[in-house]
């Protein structure tokens, strides 16, 4: 890639795999778990969080040397929580539909613990250049793992993708349907989130072993 | 030697700083962008009445869809014919009915068990057909929940409306979807002269709603609190309106 060096691309390809924040770090499967029962919601808020995210790492990393080490994660919590109430602002007055479907999932970005770790691990010591590289791919590796479990929770849980009738009307009985599949109702609750990504975490595992613990 | 930014003076300073830098910031935000806000929650009352009078943009048959918010101050002028208050005896025309604050008129009432809670109540006419919409709040399973029922003079359901703050995707927030809603239009909520409301009911004889007299409407799966609270909140809350709709029938 021309734009960007191999150093700095690695920085927003890593997250995306074998450095993912979720099944490799392990790191904010609470919202994973809780916002994941529809592809929509899962959308959205992956796309927050890499704004949150892109913005907040910029902000923490040109503020990096002027910040006192002693209170450096309540400097970073008031920067996390005031961006996300200016995005939830913005929303209200421009989106308002789409705000109401989000409100409670826009302040859950404020308790997600990727974006503290980023903050904390990368911003504080990289220039804003490389630490927005590195926000912009931890989201979006937290991101493409919300889209694959909000993709499956949805269509086996309710058996519609962005609410479009994939797979025929459960009440009309028609499409899959009509020869006798029923929508798992288990997949809506959070446990089969935790599920999926185990299931997740197990494929990527076996695709390359050296991301297995000894 | 210490970093300068170790200093405790330094620490202190640079806190006092950063709380009246992102204060004022968040403060000139939120106060700019107000009046656009209350807007969107102005038009949203309104597109909520109306939809549960039946006066909706609907196309397809799983549709939510209100009139544009450019359109609904139009329509809302064009079929809310009037906008009562009823506080005790008392019932006064009010333009601003809508905005009334049902949670804070409930916990005024709680407070202090003298007050007379001031009740909004929207008189519709569509297609030459009057009928009263009931607005109501409630609580779901994890936060409020609250709607709008239309009903006629005879106290069959037109139409409803419900919205919840943070219901379970899925499950509890598809109250609503339509075929949620839907099944409640045609429902009679008096059973004879004795006021019952509408029980979202489970184990129900009669799941695709053919019976619009037994007071019953088929719950979702998996909502069960969800459904228990709204059914509590008709209850509750339309009981409320009953004896001013029989007097204006007797008056008649």
């Amino acid at each position: 890639m021309g734009l960007l060096s191999k150093k700095d691309s690695k920085l927003i390809l890593d997250p995306l795999a074998d450095n993912n924040p979720i099944t490799i770090q392990v790191l904010g499967i609470c919202s994973a778990l809780a916002i994941t029962a529809q592809l929509k919601a899962s959308i959205v808020m992956a796309v927050s969080v890499i704004v949150v995210l892109g913005v907040g790492n910029v902000v923490i990393s040109l503020m990096r040397n002027i910040i006192p080490s002693k209170i450096r994660i309540i400097v970073q919590l008031v920067i996390v929580a005031a961006l996300v109430i200016m995005v939830d602002q913005v929303l209200k007055a421009f989106a308002y539909e789409l705000s109401k479907q989000l409100s409670v999932f826009i302040g859950l970005i404020i308790t997600n613990c990727i974006i503290m770790g980023r903050f904390e691990a990368f911003a504080l010591g990289n220039n804003p250049w490389r630490s927005f590289l590195d926000g912009i791919g931890n989201a979006a590796g937290y991101g493409l793992i919300l889209v694959i479990v909000g993709f499956f929770r949805e269509l086996l849980g309710s058996g519609t993708l962005l609410g479009f009738k994939v797979l025929g009307d459960p009440i009309e009985q028609t499409g899959l349907y009509s020869i006798g599949y029923e929508n798992n109702g288990f997949m809506l609750l959070s446990p089969m989130a935790l599920i999926v990504i185990g299931l997740i975490i197990w494929v990527q595992r076996a695709r390359n072993k050296d991301l297995i613990e000894e | 030697m210490a970093k300068r930014t170790d200093k405790n003076s330094y620490t202190i300073i640079f806190a006092i700083i950063m709380v009246l830098v992102v204060g004022s910031l968040l403060a000139g935000i939120a106060q700019g962008l107000r009046p656009k806000i209350t807007e969107n929650e102005r038009f949203e009352k309104q597109q909520n009445i109306l939809y549960a009078m039946g006066v909706n943009d609907n196309a397809g048959p799983g549709d939510v869809a209100f009139v544009p918010t450019d359109k609904v101050e139009e329509s809302f002028n064009k079929y809310i014919k009037e906008q009562l208050v009823i506080q005790g005896d008392s019932v006064t025309e009010d333009s601003q009915a809508y905005l009334i604050d049902l949670k804070k008129e409930e916990s005024l009432a709680k407070e202090d068990e003298d007050y007379k809670r001031r009740l909004p109540l929207f008189v519709g006419e569509k297609d030459g057909k009057t009928m009263y919409i009931i607005p109501m709040r409630g609580k779901g399973l994890w936060d409020a929940i609250w709607g709008f029922v239309a009903v006629d003079k005879d106290f069959v359901v037109q139409g409803v409306y419900f919205d919840h703050k943070g219901e379970t995707p899925g499950l509890g927030a598809n109250i609503k979807e339509r075929y949620f809603m839907d099944d409640f239009e045609g429902e009679q909520v008096m059973d004879g002269d004795v006021f019952k409301g509408i029980d979202v009911a489970k184990g129900n004889n009669d799941p695709t709603n053919e019976r619009k007299d037994d007071q019953k409407v088929d719950a979702l799966a998996g909502a069960t609190i969800t459904g228990n609270g709204v059914t509590a909140m008709i209850k509750k809350d339309m009981a409320l309106y009953v004896p001013y709709i029989e007097k204006l029938n007797t008056q008649q």
